[in-house]
């Protein structure tokens, strides 16, 4: 079953309504022994990210995450704070990231030619992929998805970066590493792309 | 590339939905779970709703109302009426709805709007601010449906109310409100360039060109708009429409 992991930053409402509407199983759910049977994960989060790993830590769930991910190689799918939350670092905050990328987020500044565009970017953008991945089958010819964010994610390896969006200038939308998937924008508010997205996720069968 | 942002903001009242002219004269415009569907299959960028009913009638939001929209509104929606503790805001949130919406709780106690962006993040909470001229031909913001002046500069305290962690403000001009005459710019502008957070302009769009100008000349980062996605025809009968996303790009050239 996929399970939408509960650490209390989340709109989960959102992902829950999309996955049933997809007809995607799935449950939402912040019990270690629920997360450890699961053969799917979704990793979810807004706000801050020192908030979000003090969440996962003060739940208990780092131990069973850093399991499932790394030694089960069960595939998870991060999604705004929760790919953020994937990498080491970020210029938000002090704690460490999950690590589970090589990669920091920072902050967005604009300057020059580009000062008047405010933070955050929010809004509808136009993904270009970095190179083929299953989940983004059907969404080669047109897509189109939410964001709302202000720090981005800076991969240390271009193999990591699976798409780019552009705000002021180009930035990592998606990122990966191996059975370990992240998206900066929304799928669950997205409307048909991001529920193709998630049913590529559902489907999906790393080899 | 990016693409600017155009929202239908609709009023809900008791169940159903509304429009008004300078907030007034409200008509009924039907079902709000049939028109969000009908938003829904046309993609729209962004939904707001509005409860007009909650702060007058001191009522709790209409909960089930929106679990139900939040299940058909597969694109973000903010929900605004009657919002005056945390506890609404979670339970508001946990139903699956991005942002709140607070209008006259923001003006009674500013100091509830840091409260709320601490618990759940600047980018959920948005400040609707209402605005019209006074006697004096002042901008001023208004509260309780335009009936109330309360003194204050809409841009001293737009920048008060970025100061305090909104995220995103929603510009409303009451003199434009459900008119179709187009934006009041200088207004717009006025806030949205004083601001460094988003800012929806609402009031007065009547065509797609009023849509590109709220953002090229007005500065703001998203056009808000109901009458012309409501009403069809000079007689305004009730057909909910809303550009596709290929005129919506050629409009704003990205």
């Amino acid at each position: 079953m996929l399970i939408v992991i509960d650490y209390g930053t989340g709109n989960l409402g959102s992902i829950a309504n999309i996955l049933k509407k997809a007809g995607i199983e799935s449950n939402v759910s912040s019990d270690i022994d629920v997360i450890e049977k699961a053969d799917r994960l979704i990793l979810p989060g807004v706000g801050s990210f020192d908030n979000g790993m003090k969440q996962l830590e003060e739940r208990g769930l780092i131990p069973v995450l850093n399991k499932k991910v790394l030694i089960d190689k069960t595939p998870i799918l991060g999604i705004c704070l929760g790919l953020q939350l994937m990498g080491k670092s970020s210029e938000e905050g002090t704690l460490s990231g999950l690590g589970w990328i090589d990669a920091q987020s920072i902050r967005f500044r604009f300057d020059g030619q580009i000062a008047h565009l405010k933070t955050p970017h929010m809004g509808w953008n136009i993904l270009s992929y970095a190179k083929p991945h299953p989940i983004f089958t059907g969404l080669y010819d047109e897509n189109r998805f939410y964001f709302v964010h202000s720090y981005y994610l800076v991969c240390k390896h271009s193999d990591s970066v699976m798409a780019t969006t552009e705000y002021g200038f180009k930035f990592t939308c998606a990122a990966m590493n191996e059975n370990i998937l992240g998206v900066q924008f929304h799928p669950e508010k997205s409307h048909k792309f991001g529920m193709r997205l998630l049913k590529n996720f559902a489907e999906w069968e790393k080899t | 590339m990016y693409r600017p942002r155009v929202i239908p903001c609709l009023l809900l009242r008791n169940r159903g939905l509304i429009k008004t002219v300078k907030f007034k004269e409200p008509k009924y415009l039907g079902d709000p779970i049939n028109i969000v569907k009908i938003f829904n299959d046309k993609e729209v960028d962004e939904l707001i709703f509005l409860d007009i009913t909650c702060t007058p009638d001191n009522k709790e939001p209409p909960y089930a109302l929106l679990a139900d929209i939040a299940s058909e509104a597969f694109m973000p929606f903010g929900y605004g009426g009657g919002i005056k503790n945390l506890d609404q805001i979670r339970r508001v949130l946990d139903l699956g709805v991005e942002k709140i919406v607070i209008n006259s709780h923001a003006i009674h106690n500013p100091s509830f709007i840091t409260h709320a962006a601490d618990m759940v993040g600047s980018q959920s909470i948005v400040v609707s601010i209402d605005v019209k001229k006074n006697i004096w031909g002042k901008y001023e913001v208004y509260t309780r449906k335009g009936t109330k002046a309360t003194g204050y500069d809409p841009v001293a305290y737009a920048m008060e109310m970025e100061r305090l962690g909104a995220g995103e403000l929603i510009i409303s001009s009451i003199d434009r409100d459900g008119t179709m005459k187009g934006y009041d710019l200088a207004l717009i502008k006025g806030v949205a360039t004083k601001v460094k957070i988003p800012v929806v302009a609402c009031g007065g769009a009547g065509k797609l060109d009023d849509l590109a100008g709220a953002v090229n000349e007005g500065r703001a980062s998203a056009a808000g708009a109901s009458s012309m996605f409501v009403f069809h025809g000079p007689h305004r009968a009730v057909l909910i429409s809303y550009p596709d996303n290929h005129d919506l790009k050629k409009l704003f050239g990205s």
